[in-house]
């Protein structure tokens, strides 16, 4: 009997383990919506989101301006980070000899383990001084800091894609050698359509954490609440927006910041659920037609 | 419709990506040698006993970082104190008690999401909760309350997955000498999975070391070494960024910046070789 009992006590602890994240993402949830929301009631939710002025002082809140930084940091972050990726995770999956991989391994987890206040400060000291002399302007620009979110993004895409090249039965490989396609033809046709899915999951997590970035983002994109006209010329951030201003923020400020939260909050929700969609229909084509 | 006539034969295109594909492969160690080469290169210079044992002088313009070590250490022993049995627990029941349920599902998708929160939401989140509503103030406790909530999928993931990979015949091995569930739990996976549950609570650590965002809002920003959990405190990256931003003191800022660099590397070196470690102890003999 008392053995019975421990089993069921232990089982219904570990069990309340399991379920705190639950709670935990619930409790984060609401309370950044409960301080959120008397903002974007204020406000109005369509003008809080696609309002061009944020202007404290006048009580003036609209983040279109922050979106459009966050995005297109991201996007152009991705414009570099995605085929340095996909070639470095062939290179590792397919090519590289055994002692490179030995050395490229632990260099990429090196450069997913720097902490992000070192990637800003590495582009505050260096590239941003580098921008001013060859591109002109102040040197903080959107452009400077999808440099940084590039190298930041690189390992995350790069070691999903890899996993997702590896996973490939060897005997499609295998077909396309024997009919004589080359090492080459054969990534290019056989391989990398095949793990297409999984490079894709790979490139939507490093969305979500270009998106997410605060503190590299906040030390080089030079943070005007403004359209960027240019690549060239500063931008700035939701999640910047949260951190430049809470240290002062108050009354409906103060609620405005945590409303931004919500945006934020809201699209990496839909970046998680787009990745779970494509995880899924990949269980089902991939499992239900291989032997 | 006249096809395009073929100008590079599949050897040369082979060559051309063995070339291309080396190149990415060689820039990703160039990036690696050049950040953390400049990061030392100026950094270590600055590294002294008073530099390390030192209390800043002024608002860090000078003297050391001390209280900043301090201060890290800690809130990363408090994230890891709340986070570890939080992660490890779950990652047992998920990975030896978990079916295929809706609540399983759930799970999942909140460790997920959880993984993937931006920190500075962890912030704000740590600011109304902790600091506000539960009236723990600008704190080491506060700061290290949210940290411990970025680590916990950190732990739990490494955990279930190095739990998941004991062989079945350990576990039948116990189960045919009459132990029990938990018991073969307890004294016989947990054991083989200690080395993986130990990766994990280090990339826990890692991640409660690294952070900023999180801590802008909830741990204050004090020069003081704290007294109690209750004191607000200055943790290494947090004054890295005041350092470098408000342009206290640029010396001090490599400084800084290098003995984060440091324990990084430390962290990322002792890992693999625990990873090392344990694949030959699984795969080998």
């Amino acid at each position: 009997m008392a053995r019975n009992w421990e089993e069921f006590l232990v089982e219904k602890v570990l069990l309340l383990a399991a379920i705190s994240s639950i709670i935990i993402i619930l409790l984060i949830i609401g309370f950044v919506i409960q301080q959120g929301l008397p903002a974007m009631e204020q406000v109005g939710p369509l003008n809080f989101i696609f309002g061009m002025d944020w202007s404290p002082s006048y009580d003036i809140y609209g983040v279109f301006p922050m979106i459009v930084g966050s995005l297109g940091m991201m996007a152009l972050a991705l414009i570099f980070a995605v085929p340095l990726s996909i070639f470095g995770a062939i290179f590792l999956a397919e090519v590289a000899p055994k002692t490179m991989r030995r050395i490229l391994k632990p260099t990429i987890q090196t450069l997913a383990g720097i902490p992000s206040v070192i990637y800003g400060f590495f582009g505050l000291i260096v590239l941003v001084p580098f921008m001013r002399i060859h591109f002109g302007g102040s040197g903080f620009s959107m452009l400077t800091a999808s440099i940084i979110l590039t190298v930041m993004v690189l390992p995350t895409i790069l070691s999903i894609s890899e996993d997702a090249l590896r996973s490939i039965p060897l005997e499609y490989k295998e077909a396309s050698l024997a009919l004589g396609a080359t090492h080459w033809q054969t990534i290019k046709n056989v391989i990398f359509p095949a793990a297409l899915p999984g490079i894709v999951t790979g490139i939507i997590l490093g969305m979500g954490r270009a998106i997410g970035e605060t503190m590299a983002v906040i030390m080089v994109a030079g943070n005007t609440p403004i359209i960027p006209g240019s690549i060239l010329e500063p931008a700035r951030a939701l999640t910047s927006n949260i951190a430049l201003e809470m240290g002062y923020a108050l009354g409906l400020h103060y609620n405005a910041l945590f409303a931004t939260g919500i945006v934020l909050l809201m699209m990496i929700i839909v970046l998680l659920v787009v990745t779970n969609y494509i995880n899924y229909k990949r269980k089902v084509t991939v499992g239900g037609g291989y032997l | 419709m006249i096809s395009m006539p073929r100008i590079i034969s599949p050897h040369h295109a082979q060559k051309i990506m063995n070339v291309v594909l080396w190149g990415v492969g060689l820039l990703a160690i160039v990036i690696l040698i050049i950040i953390i080469g400049y990061i030392l290169w100026n950094g270590l210079p600055q590294f002294s006993l008073e530099f390390i044992f030192g209390n800043p002088v002024g608002s860090g313009e000078s003297g050391g970082i001390w209280p900043m070590i301090v201060s890290t250490f800690y809130v990363t022993f408090i994230a890891l104190i709340v986070a570890t049995p939080l992660g490890v627990l779950a990652a047992i029941w998920l990975a030896e008690y978990a079916g295929e349920s809706i609540l399983v599902k759930a799970i999942r998708f909140a460790a997920e999401t959880l993984a993937s929160i931006p920190s500075i939401v962890f912030g704000l989140f740590g600011l109304t909760f902790f600091v506000v509503f539960l009236q723990m103030g600008f704190s080491v406790l506060s700061g290290g309350l949210t940290l411990a909530l970025m680590a916990i999928p950190t732990i739990l993931r490494t955990a279930e997955v190095s739990i998941e990979a004991v062989p079945q015949s350990y576990k039948e091995g116990s189960l045919a000498l009459g132990a029990s569930k938990w018991q073969t739990i307890y004294r016989v996976v947990i054991p083989a999975a200690i080395p993986g549950i130990t990766t994990g609570i280090i990339l826990g650590m890692a991640r409660a070391i690294e952070e900023t965002a999180a801590i802008l809002y909830t741990v204050g920003a004090a020069l003081a070494i704290p007294m109690s959990i209750w004191d607000p405190a200055r943790p290494l990256p947090l004054h890295l960024y005041i350092l470098a931003t408000e342009g206290v003191s640029l010396p001090n800022a490599y400084g800084t910046a290098a003995v984060l660099v440091l324990i990084i590397l430390i962290i990322t070196i002792s890992t693999n070789y625990l990873v090392e470690k344990y694949t030959k102890k699984m795969m080998g003999r």
